[in-house]
This record gives structure tokens, sequence and C-alpha cells, in this order.
């Protein structure tokens, strides 16, 4: 085999710590190798055009590239590869920069450091065999998780552009954190309205079947061809006969439900239907509060139900959906604030959240749009605001800033105004944040027409004193500190990872971040693609957002969708196991190893024998080192190409 | 943690002068309850506010002087009343993990202290070392009646990675002893706040308005009396409620014990070994009504 080694400058990148002539001069030596030099950018298009002219005139077999990590640059190499007429197999990457010129300083040993992660891509280049994709065909279908607005997006999306769509929702309703908003920043036009209609077309869309109140139970399979297991939540009523009319909710004894819809600030219903505009308007027994489920009296319901669909029996479901791609919209929650003792740690009744404040300003919340204490229902006239509560503070584990909490409370600002002309807002902040279109001209005009105090500091302490809550804080303008007898104190509650995302994600085998928000494929060249093929991500599952980047990425996620589905067969990857029927003993600890079933027994002439099945194997290597007999070999990723590496490493 | 509840006690100066009737007591209910103190012998001072305001190398050396006593005694745990006291030795203690700072704070020492030596405060060994139902078991008289306030003050414990006893913003210790004690504890809204500390003397305005918020928050929840675990503290809102009183115009009479002192009286010991008599605001009205059934 010819070898050719390109070892790449990265601008200063790397040659700034290694001396990359001496890396080639060096790889000029090793065996197999007959052509190498320093690249400016090997990347680029000079550069690529350079490696392929090398092939060219030196009749390469085989090209290393000593540059980045293969997770940035790999496919791009070996679409040059292909280019020159070359098999994309017969390529190796050495990582000098992420594993050497970027974390340390030292020129010497990272020019030689480098130049021994060359010779160990030499030596296994030269064991390196043309590998070739088979073809299989791509399931049309998507599956996307999760109903807010983001996911509502990529789901019309997808559909109106003639895929049909699997739509699964854990609430009973579709819409998401935005359907218990009020209004929206920055044009305060009324959130249902414009999520609305949208929510209707969902329903009505001939190519969206939408699973409400369901959770993904399994996900097996690879990109073209997911099989999805979906437990459909027992609600008690029978959807398919349930108008969603209402009647059994007003006869409904059982009045001390919790209401998570309307953040808890009251009780409902055991039986509810959590808001007028629930798309589907089905409703759902909580049976941790039916009396019916608990201590089999009552059954109001039923009697009372005109189209009988109450069945106090029914059990969890379970289906199976068959889908090419997924996309991941599970959205966010809230920071649970009470971990702040010095702001009442969840005692003091008139400290709620901004979700909750949103409820109550909402014309189908608890208190239809009036505000109200929740301790004695008096009108406040001197509301609070704290800004960052479970945002950019470090003592409590929240080191990131939530991104939409200054707008929203510029706005909750400006309708306390509208709702109590004679009320005063105090919003305490630590910055303002707020770029984006329109957003500065908004919080301004919150302080300017509709006259809110904003104070820079934190609040240390907040304690009832009467019937009014003392809000001690500092103004760090002034240097000075600040009270403020408050009627009514809001909390600017910062954005956490969902609830259950983590597991969602193993299911899905994609990765999250610390704080459990799932990790992009690139965090500015694939904000919506992860790094597992066919799932891609929207809306806050990705980090916090607020609705215009969420219906944007909804839209972005469709794309996507859109584009792996235009082709009618996929590419598999070749890297996966194949088993040397010959060697192998029909033992089967390889099938027990392998997580992902993709190894099964076959009979062969009278004997156990395992087989791969190469669509499903996900070429992590498992069974290769399990197999007592060495039979079973992960192609690109043989024993003896490994062994290869190791030699070339240990040669002393 | 001693099996057989042996300490080392640091009674602290404000122990032997403004605040000893918080000696008094701590000895007289440790007796009782069978716990054993042993006074550090030449225990000097911790260096309270003015050291550490100057020179963290010198108050912790003062703190590090009387640890290196408790090494001596072959004793584990040191306690003390004082809250102050407590915060200069656990700072010391907590700054001298790191080498550079021990070596300079030994350099000042006759007697280099090593580290080893636990610092905890009297309220720390009675709910976990005693423990809230040992208390309960041994109380002949309950406080049955007694509306009180639990104030812990602002450095009992604060800041959390220091002090490392109870919470830094809710703290309860006070409020289970005293409720097992039966009386009636209500909920404190400032129960961490400052009071003015050592303000009391250049600045006494500032006291004036943070004690006088205290007592206001005090009188709002409607309590009959103030549970302290703090010599300043207690100082500031017993001694000065008169000057609070002409200075904020309103006419508290809220006597201010320290906790061990209801302690004390629930173990049915004489009001004399407590120092009841050294409390500025007389608490006889309280203390006779304790125990009446139309208790008001």
């Amino acid at each position: 085999m010819k070898i050719g080694v390109f070892v790449c400058h990265c601008g200063s990148n790397i040659e700034g710590t290694v001396d990359t002539a001496a890396v080639a001069a060096a790889a000029r030596e090793f065996p197999g190798v007959v052509f190498a030099t320093d690249t400016m950018y090997a990347c680029s298009e000079p550069g690529q055009d350079g490696i392929i002219e090398a092939i060219k005139e030196h009749h390469l077999d085989g090209v290393v590239v000593a540059s980045c990590t293969p997770r940035m640059h790999e496919p791009t190499f070996r679409r040059t590869l292909e280019r020159a007429g070359l098999n994309r197999y017969l390529f190796e990457m050495a990582n000098i920069r992420e594993h050497v010129s970027w974390i340390g300083k030292d020129k010497e040993a990272n020019t030689n450091k480098s130049t021994d992660l060359v010779r160990m891509a030499a030596a296994k280049l030269l064991k390196n065999r043309p590998l070739f994709s088979k073809q299989f065909p791509v399931n049309k279908r998507v599956l996307i998780i999760g109903g807010g607005v983001a996911g509502i997006q990529a789901a019309l999306d997808c559909a109106d552009g003639g895929l049909e769509v699997v739509l699964v929702e854990k609430e009973t309703t579709i819409g998401g954190k935005m359907a218990k908003l009020d209004k929206t920043f920055p044009t305060v036009d009324c959130s249902s309205c414009i999520l609305g209609p949208r929510m209707v077309d969902v329903a009505q869309h001939p190519n969206i079947t939408l699973h409400a109140y369901s959770e993904i139970e399994e996900v097996n399979g690879y990109v073209g061809n997911f099989e999805i297991k979906i437990k459909k939540k027992a609600s008690y009523v029978d959807w398919n006969l349930c108008t969603g009319c209402g009647l059994c909710m007003e006869k409904c004894p059982s009045r001390k439900s919790r209401d998570p819809f309307n953040e808890e600030l009251g009780k409902t219903t055991a039986i509810n239907i959590p808001f007028p505009q629930a798309i589907p308007k089905k409703a759902k027994i909580d049976p941790n509060f039916c009396m019916k489920i608990q201590k089999d009296k009552c059954g109001v319901c039923a009697k009372v139900c005109p189209s009988e669909a109450i069945d106090f029996t029914q059990q969890d479901e379970f289906i199976t959906e068959s889908v090419g791609a997924v996309v991941a919209a599970t959205g966010y929650d809230l920071f649970d604030w009470t971990v702040y003792g010095e702001y009442g740690g969840g005692k003091y009744p008139d400290v709620i959240t901004s979700l909750q404040y949103e409820r109550m300003l909402s014309a189908s919340g608890p208190s239809e749009g009036h505000i109200k204490r929740p301790s004695d229902g008096k009108e406040p006239k001197d509301v609070v605001f704290i800004q960052c509560v479970g945002s950019r503070d470090k003592s409590v584990g929240r080191p990131y800033c939530s991104g939409f909490c200054c707008m929203y409370t510029a706005k909750q600002s400006i309708l306390t105004k509208d709702h109590i002309p004679d009320s005063q807002s105090h919003v305490f902040y630590m910055d303002i944040r707020s770029p984006g279109k329109m957003y500065d001209e908004f919080t301004r005009r919150a302080m300017e027409e509709y006259g809110a105090n904003y104070i820079r500091g934190r609040v240390s302490m907040i304690y009832p004193k009467g019937d009014k809550l003392v809000v001690r804080g500092a103004d760090t303008l002034m240097g000075a500190q600040v009270e403020i007898d408050a009627d009514l104190v809001v909390l600017a509650v910062g954005v956490e990872s969902a609830v259950g995302a983590t597991d969602l994600a193993k299911k899905l085998r994609i990765s999250y971040d610390a704080y459990g928000f799932y990790m992009e494929g690139h965090p500015k060249l694939k904000p919506v693609e992860t790094n597992t093929a066919g799932v891609y991500l929207a809306g806050s599952c990705q980090g916090p957002k607020d609705i215009p980047a969420s219906v944007a990425q909804g839209s972005a996620a469709a794309s996507k969708v859109l584009g792996l589905f235009s082709q009618d067969m996929l590419a598999s990857d070749p890297q996966v196991s194949v088993v040397d029927i010959k060697r192998c003993i029909g033992c089967g600890k390889c099938i027990q190893t392998c997580p992902f079933g993709a190894i099964k027994a076959v009979e062969f002439r009278g004997m156990k024998k395992a087989e791969v099945i190469e669509t499903i194997c996900q070429g992590c290597g498992i069974c290769t080192s399990t197999c007592p007999q060495g039979a079973v070999q992960l192609q690109h990723f043989t024993d003896n190409q490994i062994l290869a590496e190791v030699n070339a490493i240990c040669r002393f | 943690m001693s099996d057989s509840l042996t300490y080392a006690y640091y009674p602290g100066c404000s122990g032997t002068g403004t605040s000893i009737e918080y000696d008094m007591s701590t000895r007289a209910i440790c007796a009782e309850l069978g716990i054993t103190l042993t006074d550090i012998p030449d225990w000097s001072c911790c260096g309270s506010t003015p050291a550490h305001t100057v020179d963290h190398t010198l108050s912790s050396a003062l703190s590090a002087r009387n640890l290196a006593l408790v090494e001596k005694m072959d004793l584990d745990t040191a306690i003390t009343p004082c809250p102050s006291c407590l915060t200069n030795l656990k700072t010391a203690t907590h700054r001298m993990e790191k080498d550079v700072f021990r070596e300079k704070v030994n350099n000042l020492l006759d007697t280099p202290y090593q580290g080893g030596v636990a610092t905890k405060s009297v309220l720390q060994i009675l709910v976990e070392d005693m423990g809230v139902k040992a208390l309960k078991d041994k109380t002949v008289k309950p406080l049955k009646g007694l509306k009180v306030a639990a104030y812990y003050g602002c450095i009992m414990n604060r800041p959390p990675e220091v002090m490392n006893f109870d919470d830094p913003e809710h703290p309860m210790a006070m409020d289970n002893i005293l409720t097992a004690l039966g009386a009636t504890v209500l909920p404190f809204p400032l129960k961490v706040e400052c009071c003015g500390a050592s303000f009391g003397i250049p600045r006494k305005d500032i006291v004036m308005n943070l004690s006088g918020k205290l007592l206001d928050a005090a009188k709002d929840i409607g309590a009959d009396a103030l549970a302290t675990a703090c010599p300043l503290c207690q100082m500031n809102l017993d001694l000065r409620q008169d000057q609070i009183n002409s200075s904020g115009g309103t006419n508290y009479d809220i006597p201010v014990f320290y906790y061990t002192q209801l302690i004390g009286l629930a173990l049915g010991l004489s009001e004399k070994k407590l120092g009841i008599d050294k409390l500025c605001v007389s608490p006889r009205k309280v203390i006779n009504a304790i125990g009446r059934d139309e208790a008001s």
C-alpha cells in the first residue's frame, strides 16, 4: 500500500505548538509511506485539492490526515478520497489538535506525540480494507416527542411536507408551556390566540396522528427504521366516545385534585379537562382523588356522561409505531425555587412563581384573569418581581442564564399596570438581557411608559409583616439598602431540563449535558441534529429558549427530516461486526452482551452460530472483546488493526 | 463525639461578664443533664470581632492557641455557648486547612496547633449528642403556654460551609428543643437576621433600627418572650430595649431569655442558678404565666 500523509497547520492552532514539517519529515520514514507534506488548512478547498492531486500524482491508495478530531472532519476527508477514486475507508485521521496542540505548550513534546499518533494511523491504514455500504429502505414516517410549540411546529411542517407524523404528548393536551401563558412578549398578543389555531391544525391535519397522555416506553431500531413502543396512560375515559362537553367536571364532587395546568394555584376536580382550548379536548380522571377508584363510592361522572365514556377499569395500553426519524421536543421545566430559604422557602402563600402569575393573569386561569393574592384574594398594589431565581446562581447549581426571564418579567410588569392602574411594580434585576427583535425597546417601555421601578440588586430577605411582605434587598447603583412593603412577590424562576429528560435521552441514545439538556450535533453548525443518526432536536430540550427560537428550531428539525426522507434508500454504515463462521463455536456470549440485540443465533449445518444483524449493529465492539474465539470482528476496528496501532506506539 | 458526653468547655469572655447568666445556666443544665464540662485551663479571648477585622492571622492564632490547649487535654471536642467565639474557632480551623496559612499562624504560637479538635456550639451538642427526646424525657416543668420566638442571630449557622450546622436560613434546633419542652414556638421570620451586633458602640442608630425590627416582628407574631443563643443579640434586645422603645416610639416589654435558661426552668432548676435575676426586662409575668391553663 502506498500511503500519503498530510499534516495540517490549522493556521496557528496546530502550527503554533507543533512542528508540522518535522512530523511530515518523520512520517516519510514510516512503512508504506511514499509521500508526506505539511499543509496550511487540509480541510479547505485548496487543501482538499492538494490531497486529490497527490493521490493521482503519487498513485496513493491510502491517506493519513493529521489534523483535528474525526468528529469534526472525518466525513469531509472521506468524501475527498471518494472524489479521488479511493475507497473512503482507506483513510485514517490522527488528532493532533484536540489531543495535542490545544492541550500542551511544549513544542518538542507536542511534535513527538504528533509523530507517534501519525505512526499509529499509518500502521493501522496498512491493515485497512475497502468497505462498502449496503442500501436499505427508509420508512418515511416521523415521530415527534412533545407537543409544545416546538413540537407542534415540527409536526405541522413535516405534515405539510407530505410526511406521516406521529405526535406523542405526555399531558392530556398539546400546547406545552406556551398554552399556560397569558400574553407573549414583545408584541403582548394573546398566547392562546396564536397557539390555539396551530393546535387545531394539528388535530385536523390528515397526516398527523396524535397520541396524547402517552409516553415513550422503548426505542429500538436505527435511522430509517425505528420501532417505538408507546405507553398510552390510562385516563379512565374512553377518548373515542368522550366529546369534551365538560358535564362530568361540573358534577364531580371531588374538588381536591392537583391542578398542574394552573401551576397548583388551586385545586381542581378529579375528572378534568385542563383548559377550554385543549387539544384533544378529552377528560381524564386523576385516580389519586377519584372517590370511585379510591373507595368505590360515587361514580357521578359515569351517570352524567351523555356518551357513556367513563371507564373506571381502564388500564395503560401499549402500542408500537414504526418511523424513520425522531424529533425530540420535550421542552423544559421550572427550577424548584423553594431551596431559597431567604425567599421563604415556599412558606409564604403570596410569594409565587412567574408561571403561576401567568395563570393568574390568564382569562382562562383559576382567577379568570384577575390578579388576586393567594392568601386573602385581595388585589395587590405593590408587586415585587425578583429576577434570576435559579438562574446565574452557582450556589444553587444553576450557573447558566435562562434567557427569557428578563423579557417575561418586563411583560408581567406591563400587564400588572394594565390590570391594576394604581399598582406599582418593582423589579430586582442583575442585568437586563434583551437581545432580540424589539426586545430592548420592550423592556424600556416597561420602565418609561409603565413606570416599573427597576432596581439593580439582589434580594436578601422576604418576611411577612402584618398582611404585607417586606422585601429587603440592595440597590447596587445607589449603593443603598432597599426595603419594599409588597403585597405580592413574583419570582422569575429559571429553566431546568424537563423531568425525565435524561431517561428519554438514554432510550434515544443521545447525549445530554451536565444540566440534562440534550446535546446538539455541533453547537454552531448542527443545532438541531444529535450524534445519533435520525434523531433531531427542537426547542427548550436543547437549552433555554423563547417562543420564536423554539418555533425556528421546530421548522429546522422538520427540514432536516424532510431532507433525510428525500432519499428512498439510505446507505448503511459498514463499520459493523461480522462473524467468522468457521471460528464461531456457538457459545452465545456475544448475543448476551450486545446492548442493541443485534446478534442472533442461527442454525448452520446443524450447529449453532452467531449472526450479526447489520442494520441494528451500532459498531460498539462489545461482542468483539467478548468473543473467546476472536470470531466476531468489528470491521474497520479488527483485532489486527488495533494491534497494529499498539505495536506502532510500543516500539521500544 | 464522645459517648459519655464529655467536652472541653470554652466559656468566652462575655460568659464571665455581660452574659454571665448564659454561662451559669449552661453549666447548670449540663450538670443536670449529665454532660461533663471541663474548662480549658488558661483559656484566652478568641479575638472576637476586633481581631478578625484587622488581621486574619492574628485572629486565627488567638483561636488556635485555645484549640492547642484542648489538644493537650486529650479531648476531641470543644464546645462554647457563644456563636461569636464559635465562629472564630471554626473559621480558624477552616483557614488553617491551608498549609501556608497554618504555617503563618503557628509561627505566632508557642505551641503549634495541628488540627483535629472539633468545635461545636452547646446548642449543637444538645440536639445532636443529647437529643431532643432526652431533653423532653427529663422535663419536669413543661413550658406550657409560653409563646416564644426562637432567635438564632446571624452567625450561629452562617456561612454554612464554615459553621456546618442546621439550615442557614431557617434553623430549627432551638425551635425543636423549646417545642419538646412544651412551649409554643411561633414561626419567627427574622430568626437569622442581624441585631446590629457591636454597632451599638459606634452607631447606636443601626442597632436601634435592626433590633427594633426584631422586636416589631416578635410583637407581630404575638410572642411573649424571645429565646436567644448569642450574648450580643441578647444584650442588644434586652439591655437596650428601653433605648429601642424611646427611639422608635414603641412600648415593648418582651423578656429576652437565653434558651439555656428556658431549658433550666423546664428541668425544674432554681431561678437563682439560672441567673434569671440578671435579665433587664423583667421576665416575672411571663414565668408566672407558664403552666397556667389560661396562659395568655
